[in-house]
Formats: structure tokens, C-alpha cells, sequence
């Protein structure tokens, strides 16, 4: 194990050329290969975690949610104060802000004819996840 | 060092993230054509509905006891399983999905606690997809899988086993006494690789519990019973015996069958449900880049029905050249189909398979050699965009002919009364969130 190597001597071919040798003038663009931008990519960061829902209503319309949008909720956020999430209250789901003071949770509406929701005695609300974005599709 | 990551319940665990009112709920999910129950929540469980209880048998207890029967939904249920088993390798570096809920994960030289990375793991996929899991692990494949019985076990029936082991159940660390005591609360039939018949036996010849089966001589197990279940024994020894398959291997065999939604009897539905079914066969085997040698087909009467005349049927047919073309394979099945096929049966089942099954890089040409390669490619490039066509816009945008339009396809077609939204895979199915 301690013996010395030897080293390989012989010449070595180093191909250094780029891949294509046409004569003509060089690509100015060879120099700045790009990824061209991924909308998915930036919208989803916890591919697994991510689910489409499609929206009913109107009362986060102020937020930009409208009725037949899609939004992207990702369940493995951790829902804070003013976030947008999908809450479960009775075994329905909803989307709304979601606003906690002093260890209560509300859920208000980004439309003020909606009252906010606060759960009653006996009363679970879960959050199913934070919307990370809403998609609406125009007519074309 | 290997992990057993397996979703409790896992179809009805599926339903249940986009249905939360099935919580707490019996729920059971149905075989094709809403047969008989595949999956059952712990309530049904709890209520006495066994695996594999007939739908008709179970139906009247919707009222009685609240029980919801759905139609299986194949679709969420494959792409639930992909978010989990993605979430599931991050707990080693190499994984065998092993079916579609569970997964064998290669922990071996992982530094730390097992135990707790398994919890942390199983914590993330229970809120990354809202699927509850269970993870065993042990120093061989047979010992994890125990493993993974008692994590389960212990958390719906809190008096089979010690509590702390529900969820994530970790045999690698246990001391002799306590690992003996969990393996002499375990039946012998809850060994994975016992079955039924194995089992029966083996109580009788007063093995009764996996501590006992762990303390048989393999030599006298393999001479008494099989090489199969010398190779249990050892790995309940803690020797490793089943191989880690961590990329398995192409398809030997390439099956499409399926039970109709009510009897048919005319050929020439047979014939659609068999031109359908020799295309998903060969869209299969494109996919793993293979040719078939020879094809079977098989139509049959249902021998539930005892009081209809039985008939049952089946052909082989070797294929001129092997292909993977759709056309040849559905003609096959049809030249078989025209064979085997006598009226005035109600038929309940057919199927197309493919077999001896090669590589499409092997070629075998005929003589007549120039018309033939170039003639293969045309057929190949037609083959490609029909695959790529169907996976962009839908399975069955192009399709054969002879198999039939859609009016007349629901004589034949799957019952699937009861199914819920492909919530996760079509975009007019998504599940409505009100705002």
C-alpha cells in the first residue's frame, strides 16, 4: 500500500474545441446557454404537498380569488397570521384569511358583506393548507 | 437496515383528504365493476366487515350504521401513492416500491436515531398529503414488515401490543426479551411469506407465534415444508435472505382483463372489449420498450352465477414477427376471439395477455428484408404518435376502430357507480373549496 505509483506518462489528448466547428462567425449567444423560465417552479415548492382546488364564491375577490379560479394550497406551509388558507369546518372546505390574536383563530373574508368566522363551541377548524397562489383563466 | 413505509388503509385514506366528511366514518372502497370491498377504514373494520365482503351482502348497513361504499378511484389513488412514496425515500437511500401503499426503504448506515427519523418522516407525509402511515423497521426485509404489523396493530388495538410501538415500530434496537415478547404476541399467519395453507400446518405441528417459527431449525424447515419458507425462518433469524429490488425489473408478462358491468353475450361487444384491451396492452408494452412473441386471449362465463351455462375459453396465438403494434396484437385477439367464441353464454370476463416478452432492440426479420424494415418504421412512428396523441389530449383519442363507440362501449363497460372526482388528475374534476 505505500509503494509509490508510478506515474502515467504518456501523452494525454485534450479535446478543447467546442462541439460544433463550422466556419462561420461563433453563436454570441453560445456564452449565455438559459433555462427559460418555469412558471411551475416558482409557484410550487413543495411538489408533493401541492393540490389544485377550484373556488366557489366570491368573498376573497379583494384578495384577487374569484369564483372559478384555481388555487395552489400547499399543505406543508405552516399556516401565520394573514395568510390565505383552505380551512376545514364543518367537514367543508373553505378558503379565507386566516387571522389569529392572542391564541384565537378567526377566518375573514377579502369582501366585507361576508362576517368572519369564528369557530363555536364544539366546533373544529383545521387548516388544510395555505394557498400559495390563485390562477384565473381569461377568456380567449 | 431496512423500512417498511406502508398507508394505513390506504384507498380509503386517499378519499378521505379530499372528503372529510368520510372521517370517523365506516368507509369501504369497492373492486371493479363494486364487487366487493378492497379497503376498509378502521370503523368498518370495527363493525365486522371483512376484506373482500360482498357489496350486496354489506349494502343494507348504509342506513343501519352509517357505512359508505365507493367505487375504487384508481386515478387519485396512483397519484397519492407517488406524493407518499417520493416522501417516503427521503427516509434512506434506496427504495422498493413494493406495491402501490407501501415501500421498502434501505436504511442501512443511516447515523442517528432510526426511530425518530422515522417519526419525523411519517409526521411529514401525514401533512405534506394528509395520508396516515406506518413504518417498521428491522435488519431484514421479513423483520420490517412485522415491524410495520405491530406499528399497525398496536395503534388500533391498544391491548395486542406495548403503545409506544404504534405508528413507528423499531425492531433493530430492541433487547432479546423485549424483541422475543413482541414475536410471542404475533400469530404465525401475520408473518409475512405465511400463508394460509403454510399456517394452518404450522399450528398443527404446535408453531403457533412468530417467536416460535424464529426458533425452527431452517434445514428441517426447507425438508418439512419449502425453500420459501426455510428463506422466512432465517430472515426472522435476522439474516438477510429477500432481495433489495431497487429497480425491478421489465414485465415477464403483460395482462389486460377485466370484468364487465353486466353479462354480455354478442361477439361483437366481445370484440370491442378485446381490441380495448389489446391496445392498454400494447400501450404497456411500449412503454417498457418490449415486444410480444405470442397472445393470449380468454372469454369466460362468471362461475358466481351457478345457475347460467359455464363456458370458458382461452388461445394462444404466436405473432408473425414480434411487435408491439397495436393493430397486430388486437387483430391476435380477435383471429382467438373468433375461435374460442360460442353464442348464447352470458359472459362475464375477458382478457388479452402478452407473452414472451423481449427487448425491442432484438429483431428477428424475414426474408423479404428491405420492404419489411421500412415498412417496421412506419408502423413504429405511427405507434409513437398514437401514444403521444393519447397522452396529450386523453386516453382513446385515437383508437381502433372495432373497438367500438362510446354508446355502445357501456354494455360492456366497468360499473363504477360509486367512484369520486379524479380530484388530483382532471382539471373538470377538482375538488371546490368555497371562499
Amino acid at each position: 500500500m505505500n509503494a509509490p505509483l508510478p506515474l502515467n506518462v504518456t501523452s494525454l489528448w485534450v479535446q478543447s474545441l467546442p462541439a460544433t466547428v463550422q466556419a462561420g462567425f461563433p453563436s454570441p449567444a453560445d456564452d449565455h446557454a438559459v433555462t427559460r423560465l418555469d412558471l411551475m417552479e416558482q409557484l410550487i415548492k413543495h411538489p408533493q404537498a401541492t393540490f389544485m382546488l377550484r373556488v366557489r364564491g366570491d368573498s376573497m375577490k379583494d384578495a384577487g380569488i374569484m369564483d372559478g379560479s384555481v388555487v395552489l394550497v400547499d399543505k406543508a406551509i405552516q399556516p401565520r397570521n394573514g395568510h390565505v388558507v383552505v380551512a376545514c369546518i364543518d367537514n367543508e372546505y373553505l378558503c379565507k384569511y386566516f387571522v389569529q390574536r392572542a391564541g384565537r383563530v378567526r377566518l375573514k373574508a377579502a369582501n366585507n358583506t361576508y362576517p368572519d368566522i369564528t369557530p363555536k363551541d364544539g366546533q373544529t377548524l383545521e387548516i388544510w393548507g395555505v394557498v400559495v397562489a390563485s390562477i384565473l383563466q381569461h377568456k380567449c | 437496515m431496512y423500512a417498511l413505509v406502508d398507508g394505513n388503509n390506504f384507498y380509503v385514506s386517499c378519499e378521505r383528504v379530499f372528503r372529510p366528511d368520510l372521517r370517523d366514518r365506516p368507509v369501504v372502497v369497492l373492486s371493479n365493476n363494486d364487487g366487493c370491498a378492497i379497503a376498509r377504514s378502521n370503523e368498518a373494520k370495527a363493525i365486522g366487515i371483512k376484506m373482500g365482503a360482498p357489496w350486496f351482502q354489506i349494502e343494507k348497513l348504509q342506513d343501519e350504521l352509517g357505512l359508505v361504499g365507493l367505487s375504487a378511484n384508481f386515478p387519485l389513488y396512483a397519484d397519492m401513492s407517488d406524493r407518499m412514496m417520493s416522501l417516503a425515500a427521503g427516509l434512506g437511500h434506496r427504495q422498493e416500491i413494493y406495491s402501490i401503499d407501501e415501500s421498502f426503504v434501505d436504511v442501512t448506515g443511516i447515523r442517528g436515531d432510526l426511530t425518530e427519523r422515522s417519526r419525523k418522516v411519517r409526521a411529514r407525509i401525514l401533512q405534506w398529503t394528509g395520508l396516515p402511515t406506518c413504518i417498521g423497521l428491522g435488519p431484514t426485509k421479513t423483520i420490517a414488515k412485522l415491524a410495520n404489523h405491530i406499528a399497525k396493530t398496536a395503534e388500533r388495538k391498544p391491548n395486542m401490543y406495548p403503545s409506544h410501538h404504534a405508528q413507528v415500530c423499531n425492531l433493530g434496537t430492541l433487547s432479546k426479551p423485549e424483541l422475543d415478547a413482541l414475536l410471542q404476541a404475533t400469530d404465525v399467519g401475520d408473518v409475512w411469506g405465511v400463508g394460509r395453507r403454510i399456517s394452518a400446518q404450522l399450528i398443527e405441528a404446535g408453531v403457533t407465534n412468530a417467536l416460535e417459527l424464529s426458533r425452527l431449525d431452517p434445514a428441517t424447515v426447507k425438508a418439512r415444508w419449502s425453500v420459501v419458507l426455510e428463506r422466512t425462518v432465517r430472515e426472522l433469524q435476522g439474516m438477510q435472505c429477500i432481495e433489495f429490488e431497487d429497480h425491478p425489473d421489465d414485465k415477464k408478462q403483460i395482462a389486460c382483463t377485466r370484468s364487465f358491468g353486466q353479462p354480455v353475450t354478442e361477439r361483437r361487444h366481445l370484440q370491442e372489449a378485446l381490441t380495448e384491451f389489446a391496445s392498454r396492452a400494447a400501450e404497456k408494452l411500449r412503454k417498457q420498450n418490449g415486444h410480444a412473441g405470442q397472445v393470449l386471449a380468454f372469454i369466460r362465463t362468471s362461475p358466481f352465477r351457478q345457475n347460467d351455462k359455464q363456458y370458458s375459453r382461452s388461445a394462444i396465438v404466436p405473432l408473425p414477427s414480434p411487435t408491439a403494434d397495436t393493430a397486430q396484437i388486437a387483430e391476435a385477439a380477435i383471429a382467438i376471439l373468433h375461435t374460442i367464441y360460442k353464442p348464447n353464454f352470458k359472459y362475464a370476463k375477458c382478457g388479452v395477455m402478452l407473452l414472451d416478452l423481449q427487448p425491442a432492440t432484438r429483431h428477428q426479420y424475414t426474408l423479404d428484408l428491405e420492404d419489411e424494415v421500412l415498412h417496421n418504421e412506419a408502423r413504429q412512428r405511427l405507434m409513437q404518435t398514437l401514444d403521444g396523441v393519447n397522452k396529450r389530449y386523453g386516453r382513446g383519442t385515437i383508437k381502433l376502430a372495432s373497438s367500438g363507440t362510446k354508446t355502445q362501449r357501456s354494455i360492456w363497460q366497468m360499473k363504477q357507480e360509486r367512484k369520486t372526482p379524479s380530484y388530483t388528475t382532471s382539471w373538470d374534476e377538482l375538488c371546490k373549496v368555497r371562499t
